[in-house]
């Protein structure tokens, strides 16, 4: 009896850390837009803080408290900066522009934390007079998990009142209702913005700051408590404060009692409970369906042309350039350039369900990872032969897309996107834990082409024709009448239903289509490194292929190819830094702040005034330059 | 940009990259690949215990009269990109071999790399047993302890004891299981009487302390058998403590007295646990007090046990070298093959059945003394003592090319 009493309260102490983090970000969704993907960063920068201050000015109990307050305050501020220098300037910007900003302030953050506090965890102080515990049956309980216990719903309530009480917070809701309006009616809508900011991030200052008497900071916090903070919201209902209560408290229930019944099964529980809420409410426990004014967040805002002939001179050249490599530059360059290749054609498949199909992916290593675990698996069990292998890649990631999309194409905007994050981390928690098939984090070894393509040379030419093929695929496809048909589902769902496109099952191909692309890359991959493991599936490198896309411009479709060349140089080249992790943050950031179209959406701006590049926009072009080569 | 542009642009890059190798250098080049900014805690005192062997077999004359030079890339935990930069270092950088590395996942995708393309990798740090057996091969070694050997040295404490019910909680992952199923099986083997009560499987640094906490103590063991740490090591430890759970208990932890694990629990490390680890400030051999003094007074911080494996995997790569007298992969191998040498914690051989080396691990209890986690009553344990039987090693490591 005692022992289910009390792990039900330590499931309600938990449950109250993580509600702060996520009602924060919750906040933060709901009037800005913005998916705050350096939330968990904030959370971390309020464990160190809260160490800091708790050593500074943390005497008696009252230090302690007011130390964590003052924790919040700072990670505040540290919102309000990021905030005021970088988000403020991409508010017209597409709105994923602003996500791949808060990812390099994910890489600026650690780094800086790092810095500031040095590598090794810190262990968190105990809160004074809170340290013993009371019996509850016999059953020892911490007094602090009581404490924290209360915490939640007292904080819930503040917040309530803030947002029912005070005219700041009617201002808030309204904006979330509508923006524009607000606007209208003049409000200054960026204050509105900064304050709900820096709110959000007080909040999960606070409840990276409360954890501390169980735990500790330590610079892995923040990919941490990401993936449980975004559940949590989703299954809330994004931008519900009730919802996000709700959430923690069951998934932190789920989490406590589940470890009773099923211990191995810690990673994926979370995750299925997401899956299952999501599909029976769309819209999470709370939540309320997006108004429709928020289809198109990526910020396609051209129509795409086939290619005009100076695009086609320019393609043709590159490819020539390519396939000369060989001759031209040293082995490892060629091991260099077979990962961008490798990259360019999984960014090009995100890149197609994004731009064409309107359908933003968070979890798009799920097929990449699964078609190299796809291929990996074929060899490892069955003996498969390398060609058969590399071409059942796409088919297995295809076949898992076809899975995972027909769940996700039920919901659209951000919860389409969420629920691919979830169904990635349930593959990556099943690769992970399910060792006695995937051989977990030990990977899958040994998995090298046929002898006559185990040569640097010979591989690199292989993956570039699959690659080339695979991307000129994807172009073809979206100048087919099922690619016109998918843009028509992305820009309209009513009008494209009234001309008689089943809109859902457009989309689940569009999916599976996509997955295989990418499956067909990780397959690719898999045998240029012989050697697979759960990471090709994780969180961060589905952000990897968000980034290519983003870095290169979503309007344009040489995009992707340009975003991950240039992902591979600055990768390359500031690895050799002690800070890299900081200089790529600040680049990244640099580049959405510069080229809010990408990469090649920049070129494209620039360049396309003198040249053909799209085929109809001849008139464009002037006379004087019709003789200059691309 | 035009044609013209283009070209002279493509012939540029093509001279720039050629001339990038030309002239190799008068130093032998050692590639090393880590983990430098994943897990910093462990492996900046690696690189530093390796910088400061590099500096004094330089001032010793080198190797082969030649200075050693030590060529380092951070794989940021991706084995991907750590076999990338293999690629790179042996390609652009000239090394003759590679070494480091902590993540096992990591080191494998280097040694599967080794096998493919022949070329030597000694892994440092990495703890899988496959690294040697079940993926076993030609060209890679391992330096530190495995994670059969350092279960080993504890299972045996664990049979001395007179705990009959055990529970186990590991990390959700190949080490955490590989610990509990090489324990298991020993304890087993050594005391068939023993009982398996209860495992839990936390996700690695997602501890939920207090629920698993709940979930060993509502097993009843009379012994537990700790395999988490780092983060979760301190959730473990404060709910554990809070709770009860470790009272009358005996209680093992894995690498729990290293100083890695061990010092960022301040006073609140955990008191009477069977643990291996690394208590460098009460070894007081000559060879270990020097190499002390020395890492001190250049870095002005105490050697944790990373110190240890990267200053021993330097000695054992010049000793590798020297025994050669020769760079060449092949001969290297066959060098590296029952090479023997001394280290700040007494001889180690690399064996030439499995390519592990005999370096061996600490083990004793953990106390706090002056507010800080210490181990007393302990003893180095050889490596050696701790492996299974050659005709054991030999069904363990199937694809033996050597």
């Amino acid at each position: 009896m005692g022992v289910y009493l009390v792990q039900f309260l330590s499931g309600l102490a938990s449950a109250s850390a993580l509600f702060l983090a996520a009602s924060g970000l919750s906040i933060i969704f709901g009037v800005t837009r913005v998916v705050n993907f350096a939330h968990g960063s904030f959370y971390m920068l309020g464990a160190f803080f809260g160490y800091t201050f708790v050593r500074e000015v943390g005497g008696g109990a009252i230090g302690f408290w007011v130390a964590l307050l003052l924790a919040a305050l700072a990670v505040g501020l540290v919102g309000l900066l990021v905030e005021f220098v970088i988000l403020r300037r991409l508010y017209k910007a597409p709105e994923l522009f602003q996500l791949i900003a808060t990812f390099g302030v994910i890489l600026i953050v650690q780094d800086a934390a790092l810095w500031v506090w040095g590598p090794e965890d810190l262990l968190g102080p105990r809160a004074p007079g809170l340290t013993g515990i009371v019996r509850i049956f016999g059953t020892p309980m911490p007094v602090y998990d009581l404490v924290l216990i209360g915490v939640g719903p007292l904080v819930l309530a503040a917040l309530w009142l803030l947002f029912n009480r005070t005219r700041w917070g009617i201002l808030v809701r309204a904006a979330t209702e509508d923006r524009e309006m607000v606007g209208a009616l003049g409000v200054n809508q960026s204050l509105l913005f900064t304050g709900a900011f820096v709110l959000g991030s007080m909040l999960a200052g606070l409840g990276g700051a409360i954890q501390l008497p169980k735990g500790g900071a330590d610079l892995l916090m923040d990919f941490g408590i990401l993936a449980e903070m975004f559940v949590v919201v989703v299954v809330g209902g994004m931008g519900s404060i009730f919802g996000a209560f709700l959430a923690a408290v069951l998934i932190s229930l789920l989490n406590t009692f589940g470890i009773l019944i099923w211990p191995s099964g810690t990673l994926v529980l979370m995750f299925i409970l997401m899956a299952v809420i999501l599909v029976v409410r769309p819209t999470g426990l709370l939540g309320r369906p997006e108004s429709g004014g928020h289809k198109t967040e990526v910020g396609v805002e051209q129509a795409l042309r086939p290619a005009g002939p100076h695009y086609k001179i320019f393609i043709g050249l590159l490819l020539a350039l390519l396939l000369a490599a060989p001759l031209i530059v040293e082995e490892f360059y060629l091991v260099l350039i077979t990962d961008v290749l490798v990259l360019a054609l999984f960014a090009t498949s995100l890149h197609f369900l994004m731009s064409t199909g309107g359908l933003v992916s968070f979890g798009h290593a799920a097929f990449y990872g699964g078609g190299a675990y796809a291929a990996a698996l074929l060899v490892t069990y069955a003996a498969t032969p390398f060609e058969l292998a590399l071409l059942l890649a796409p088919l297995g990631a295809g076949l898992l897309a076809l899975v995972i999309g027909w769940f996700c194409v039920r919901l659209s905007g951000v919860y389409f996107a969420m629920l691919t994050l979830a169904f990635a981390q349930v593959a990556w928690s099943v690769v992970f834990q399910w060792s006695d098939l995937t051989n977990g984090d030990d990977g899958l070894l040994g998995i090298w082409p046929s002898a006559w393509a185990s040569g640097t040379q010979v591989y690199y030419l292989l993956a570039l024709a699959i690659s080339a093929g695979g991307i000129f695929l994807i172009r073809r496809v979206v100048f087919a009448p099922f690619g016109y048909g998918l843009r028509a589902t992305r820009d309209s769902n009513l009008r494209a239903a009234a001309i008689g496109i089943d809109i859902k099952r457009q989309q689940l191909a569009a999916f599976v289509f996509a997955g295989a692309m990418a499956g067909l890359a990780g397959g690719l991959f898999v045998f240029s490194k012989g050697s697979v493991f759960p990471d090709e599936m994780s969180i961060p490198r589905s952000f990897d292929a968000l980034l290519m896309v983003l870095l290169g411009g979503v309007d344009s479709l040489s995009g992707p190819f340009v975003g991950a060349a240039a992902f591979t140089y600055l990768h390359d080249e500031l690895i050799t830094f002690e800070y890299w992790r900081l200089l790529l943050g600040l680049t990244i950031v640099a580049l959405v702040l510069l080229f809010p179209q990408g990469l090649a959406g920049a070129a494209k701006h620039h360049l396309g005034r003198y040249l053909k590049l799209e085929a109809g926009s001849a008139g464009r072009a002037k006379q004087a330059d019709e003789g200059r080569p691309a | 940009m035009g044609l013209r542009k283009l070209v002279t642009f493509a012939a540029l890059a093509a001279a720039v990259t050629f001339s990038g190798t030309a002239g190799a250098a008068d130093t032998i080049r050692i590639g090393d690949i880590n983990s430098y900014k994943r897990l910093p805690a462990f492996t900046i005192p690696y690189r530093q215990g390796a910088e400061l062997a590099i500096e004094q077999i330089n001032a010793a004359g080198g190797v082969m009269g030649k200075p050693l030079e030590l060529i380092s890339r951070d794989d940021q935990g991706k084995p991907g990109e750590a076999v990338r930069y293999a690629e790179e270092l042996f390609a652009k950088e000239d090394v003759v071999m590679i070494t480091g590395s902590l993540f096992s996942h990591v080191g494998l995708a280097l040694s599967a790399y080794a096998d493919q393309k022949k070329r030597l990798y000694l892994a440092a740090e990495p703890l899988a047993d496959a690294l040697v057996w079940a993926k076993g091969n030609r060209y890679t070694f391992r330096l530190r302890p495995s994670t059969y050997m350092q279960v080993a040295m504890l299972a045996e404490a664990a049979a001395k004891s007179d705990a009959k019910r055990w529970a186990t909680i590991a990390p959700n992952y190949a080490y955490g299981k590989d610990a509990v199923a090489a324990f298991k099986k020993i304890l087993k083997a050594r005391k068939p009487d023993v009982e398996f009560v209860g495992e839990q499987w936390p996700a690695l640094f997602k501890i939920d302390a207090a629920a698993e906490s709940q979930a060993l103590e509502a097993a009843k063991p009379d012994g537990i058998f700790n395999v988490t740490f780092g983060s979760d090591l301190t959730k473990f430890v404060r709910e554990g403590t809070l709770r009860e759970l470790f009272n009358d208990r005996t209680v093992l932890g894995l690498l729990t007295g290293e100083p890695e694990y061990l010092d960022p629990l301040g006073a609140e490390a955990p008191k009477g646990w069977i643990v291996t680890g690394y208590p460098w400030s009460e070894i007081d051999t000559p060879a270990h007090k020097q190499f002390v003094d020395d890492y001190q007074a250049k870095f002005n911080d105490y050697p944790r046990v990373g110190s240890l494996v990267g200053y021993n995997t330097l000695l054992s790569i010049a000793a590798a070298l020297e025994k050669a007298n020769s760079t060449d992969t092949e001969a290297l191998v066959d060098a590296f093959k029952g090479l023997s040498l001394d280290t700040p914690v007494g001889p180690i051989t690399y064996r030439a059945i499995d390519h592990q080396s005999t370096m061996g691990a600490f083990v004793g209890l953990t106390d706090v003394r002056d507010g800080k986690g210490v181990m007393v009553d302990w003893s180095y344990r050889d490596g050696a003592a701790y492996l299974p039987s050659d005709e054991e090693v030999r069904k363990l490591r199937p694809a033996d090319g050597s």
